[in-house]
């Protein structure tokens, strides 16, 4: 039964109490995270197939539907909570396990031997940590979270909840402690005293741009001009880049939270939260989650009877690039061609309609309720010395375990790989990370020992971007990969400045020409040149940062050009034009595998102890002979 | 509070080492031309909004301890600013963006013309296209448009590359009113259009239209359907939708003492 609409503080902390007897209540409470990953992977059939026998059973057990808690590689993961025990994780779980799983808890077991690991204590939820030790009940042979090197070297701040609690439940997120940053600050901060919290916090942009939060707002506050708006930027247009999505899916009210907190300091009454039309389930979650807060009071008008507005809707973006940038996200806003202007006058003076606007990323504001509650010293501990708190990467390319990691600032891009990540898939050689999405910078090994900072990323050609992190190895074409991303950014490049349409359209050119066997070094020295002149010359971000490819393959990975100009050779054997595979009879062991998976039946022998031969007519340089060869037997010339 | 003072404050700044006061927020490209120093632009129009689409118009500023590129045309004068039109770095992108402003409309001798007076002989890029293209998209007829004609005649379609300015779909641009006014400001003639036999043709937008004769004269002088638009803006008095300008000027100066003018110039653009 929903619960009435709560009109002060006192409401907010009896129902918080209620919520969290609930959850962590007698009953046993099983989730299942069904995100966009989740569901990918039949995570709907195994809620199905708990509610279902929880049903048949007549057992009084909670199922909830939960998102992603990063480990996409897992999926379907099953979480259980029952008194008195650890929390259980299970991963891999079908719909047959699901009903075990049940079955066995209805006589109070554990199945310890599917469990993938368990928490002793709910450290997850920052907000609330609590202690879940009881008997261990078989499940002593379980790895514990901090066990589990993906976990281990994680600090979840923005993620908290994600993944832990139901987020189409308000009641699950006031369970967690959720709205009480917000009733702290309207009932005991003013709202200067936000600000200054915020910016002792040293909280930063975790959009890509890393511009101090708090400064930000202050700018926004003092900036004369009624209504001021508050905006969130959801639009995550990173090519394989998921942080934002799984925190609007999976801990919307985080966000709104956050949103709220900085109206009410900045003195704005609406907001916007700008979603890509890609993310139907994020819109979903979000607009469920403005309706229940509206209808609980935490959002809308008089907000826990303080006099406080806040409105907040939803704005559905066109799924394009560029209107993830600021002054193009808000034309997009206002109804306009999403196309990006000079920012000489800021936003935060004159952004949407004209009025004083703040925009924050979607993980920027998660992490403003935790400042809150915790405080500023809490949050500036964490990290290096001018960025604070933890970022979220979505490890995505030739690593081991893909998925969604938070980590402190300053842990080494070694440690996300080799630790987190557990290095190179496949056994191969490390060759180089990028991060910073489709306009972030490509580091090599001796950048590994670089920290997790905006500062320094940026330094070394890179960026913090939103998060992307992407692992290569040494069968990556570091040539191809510049032109790869230059490819995407010409087409995203809105054409509105000559720099940025004219620009990427020739470095793209040239790299093209490069990676075909026809550049010269001239071409190189051109390339470098057009890319040094569209950063310093393009309107706008996405014009600014878009050589960074280029510009830091050219710096840490310059005889990989070279090699292809002057020798006619691509050290990674990736570009058609200027490789040539044959097998190494030495290594060949006569397996067959190549001639089975040559799309062009160039392999012949390969079979009773013949060696495989390449016949160089038939072959179409596609790897597939190197991609499979178990031997390593397939050479490049 | 610095930042948020009210607008008619004066500020100082330096453009190539001259001191200037100006009123907060003036143009920096209309304060250089105080000073007469004249920056080239091909997206800015003085009637118009800035739109810093061409990066021409390129200039170094220097706050405190940074140095940056950025453009003239559309960078409000506040505190702190001091400005530098012809460093080298400043002459380098400027010569890159004609080079590459070049090699996009090969077709346009006004981008020639400039990008020879910078010292480029050849762009280095392959032309684009068909060769045969003018069109740099500064979007001043876009902006013309919007803001002296009737708008939304013209727009700009597609992104990156292969954005183009175009009437609704590339058929007949249905909302043109003929003003002519896209026309005048385009610096490339990329945009053609002629008075002929009656009507005024825009060609590129696909759209022709009956010409009016001036009640004293008896001179075509404009669309029938540009003096329609502009009837309910004006007030009552004003003879504009009946009379052409230069009987209006003769009736003006008989008045007023002050010299005749020539008549109205017709539209006529209709290189291939
Ligand atoms: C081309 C381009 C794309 C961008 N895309 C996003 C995006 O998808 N999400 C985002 O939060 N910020 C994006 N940004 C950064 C935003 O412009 C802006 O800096 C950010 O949303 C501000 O919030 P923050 O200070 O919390 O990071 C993009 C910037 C550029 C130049
Ligand atoms: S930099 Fe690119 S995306 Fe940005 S305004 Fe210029 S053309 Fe558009
Ligand atoms: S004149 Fe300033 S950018 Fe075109």
């Amino acid at each position: 039964m929903p619960e009435a609409r709560m009109n002060c503080l006192a409401d907010l902390r009896g129902r918080q109490e209620r919520a969290r007897v609930a959850f962590y209540g007698p009953k046993v409470r099983l989730s299942v995270g069904v995100g966009t990953c989740g569901l990918a992977n039949g995570a709907g059939d195994v809620l199905e197939a708990l509610r279902d026998e929880v049903a048949r059973r007549g057992l009084d057990f909670t199922v909830r539907a939960t998102a992603c808690v990063g480990l996409c590689e897992m999926e379907p993961l099953v979480d259980v909570l029952a008194p008195g025990l650890p929390r259980v994780f299970y991963h891999k779980v079908d719909p047959a396990r699901a009903r075990d799983l049940v079955a066995g808890l209805a006589k109070g077991l554990h199945h310890g031997d599917w469990a993938l690991m368990r928490a002793d204590q709910d450290k997850l939820l920052v907000d609330l940590p609590r202690s879940l030790t009881g008997s261990l009940n078989g499940l002593a042979a379980v790895p514990t979270f901090e066990e589990i090197p993906f976990y281990r070297h994680q600090m979840k701040v923005a993620l908290r909840n994600c993944g832990f609690i139901d987020p189409l439940d308000v009641e699950e997120y006031l369970a967690t402690g959720g709205y009480s940053a917000l009733a702290k600050a309207m009932e005991s901060m003013p709202p200067e005293q936000i600000i200054e919290t915020i910016e002792r916090s040293g909280l930063r942009g975790r959009g890509g741009g890393g511009f101090p939060t708090g400064k930000k707002w202050r700018a926004c506050r003092e900036a004369h001009g009624e209504p001021k708006y508050v905006l969130c930027n959801g639009d995550e247009g990173d090519p394989g880049a998921f942080m934002d999505r799984s925190i609007m899916e999976g801990n919307p009210h985080a966000v709104l939270e956050g949103m709220a907190i900085a109206a009410y300091a900045i003195g704005a009454s609406y907001g916007y939260i700008y979603v890509r039309r890609e993310y139907p389930l994020a819109v979903d979650h979000l607009r469920r989650a403005i309706l229940q807060a509206e209808q609980a009071g935490l959002l809308g008008i008089n907000i826990l009877g303080r006099g406080f507005d806040f409105t907040v809707r939803i704005s559905r973006g066109a799924g394009a690039f560029v209107c993830g940038e600021s002054t193009a996200l808000m034309a997009s806003i206002e109804g306009q061609a999403g196309e990006p202007r000079a920012k000489h006058i800021h936003t935060s003076e004159k952004g949407v309609f004209g009025r004083p606007t703040t925009l924050n990323n979607v993980e920027t504001w998660a992490n403003v309720p935790v400042i809150i509650n915790q405080g500023a010293d809490w949050f500036a501990a964490i990290g290096t010395k001018a960025s604070k708190g933890t970022k979220v990467f979505s490890v995505v390319g030739k690593a081991r375990t893909t998925g969604l990691v938070e980590v402190p600032m300053g842990m080494t891009l070694r440690e996300i790989v080799f630790d987190i990540a557990g290095g190179v898939a496949g056994g191969r050689q490390f060759k180089a990370v990028q991060t910073g999405g489709p306009s972030g910078g490509c580091l090599g090994e001796d950048q590994l020992d670089l920290p997790v900072d905006f500062d320094a990323l940026t330094a070394a050609g890179s960026m913090m971007g939103s998060g992307g992190l992407i692992v290569m190895d040494d069968r990556t074409c570091m040539v191809e990969v510049a032109r790869y991303f230059t490819n995407f950014l010409r087409r995203e490049s809105c054409g509105k400045c000559t720099a940025c349409r004219e620009g990427v359209l020739r470095m793209y050119e040239l790299l093209e020409k490069i990676t075909a066997g026809q550049g010269t070094t001239a071409d190189v020295d051109l390339l470098e040149e057009v890319s040094r002149y569209v950063a310093d010359n393009s309107i706008c971000g996405l014009g600014k940062s878009a050589p960074n490819p280029t510009l830091s393959t050219l710096k840490h990975f310059r005889g990989e050009y070279l090699a292809h100009v002057t020798e006619h050779r691509c050290p990674a054997g990736v570009c058609k034009a200027l490789t040539k595979f044959t097998i190494l009879t030495a290594s060949c062991k006569a397996c067959g595998k190549c001639s089975k998976a040559c799309p062009t039946e160039a392999i012949s022998g390969g079979a009773k102890k013949v060696p495989a031969l390449i016949d160089q007519a038939k072959c179409v340089r596609c790897g597939s002979c190197r991609e499979v060869c178990p031997f390593d037997a397939v050479g490049t010339e | 509070m610095s930042d948020h003072a009210p607008a008619n404050r004066k500020v100082k700044t330096v453009i190539d080492g001259r001191e200037i006061e100006v009123a907060r927020d003036t143009w920096a490209l209309d304060a250089a031309a105080k000073l007469k120093i004249r920056i080239p632009t091909l997206c800015h129009h003085a009637a118009l909004t800035p739109y810093g689409a061409c990066r021409l118009c390129v200039v170094e500023v220097t706050k405190g301890k940074s140095t940056w590129l950025t453009t003239a045309c559309d960078l409000p004068i506040r505190e702190g600013l001091s400005i530098c039109t012809n460093s080298p770095a400043v002459l380098a992108a400027r010569r890159m963006t004609l080079e590459l402003l070049w090699a996009q409309a090969p077709a346009s001798e006004e981008i020639q013309a400039l990008a020879r007076e910078m010292g480029i002989a050849k762009p280095r890029f392959a032309a684009r296209g068909d060769g045969e293209n003018r069109c740099i998209l500064c979007g001043l007829c876009v902006r013309a448009c919007e803001q002296l004609g009737a708008g939304g005649a013209i727009g700009f379609t597609r992104r990156g590359v292969e954005r183009t300015v175009d009437s609704p779909f590339g058929g007949q641009a249905t909302l043109c009113i003929g003003c002519g006014s896209c026309l005048a400001v385009c610096p490339t003639g990329h945009i053609r259009g002629i008075d002929r036999a009656g009507q005024r043709r825009m060609s590129t937008w696909h759209t022709e239209m009956e010409m009016a004769a001036c009640e004293s004269c008896g001179a075509l002088f404009a669309p029938l359907r540009q003096l329609e638009h502009l009837r309910p803006r004006l007030a009552e008095h004003i003879p504009i939708v009946k009379v052409c300008p230069a009987c209006r000027r003769a009736k003006a100066a008989k008045e007023t003492t002050l010299p005749a003018r020539p008549g109205a110039a017709l539209i006529r653009n209709t290189r291939k």
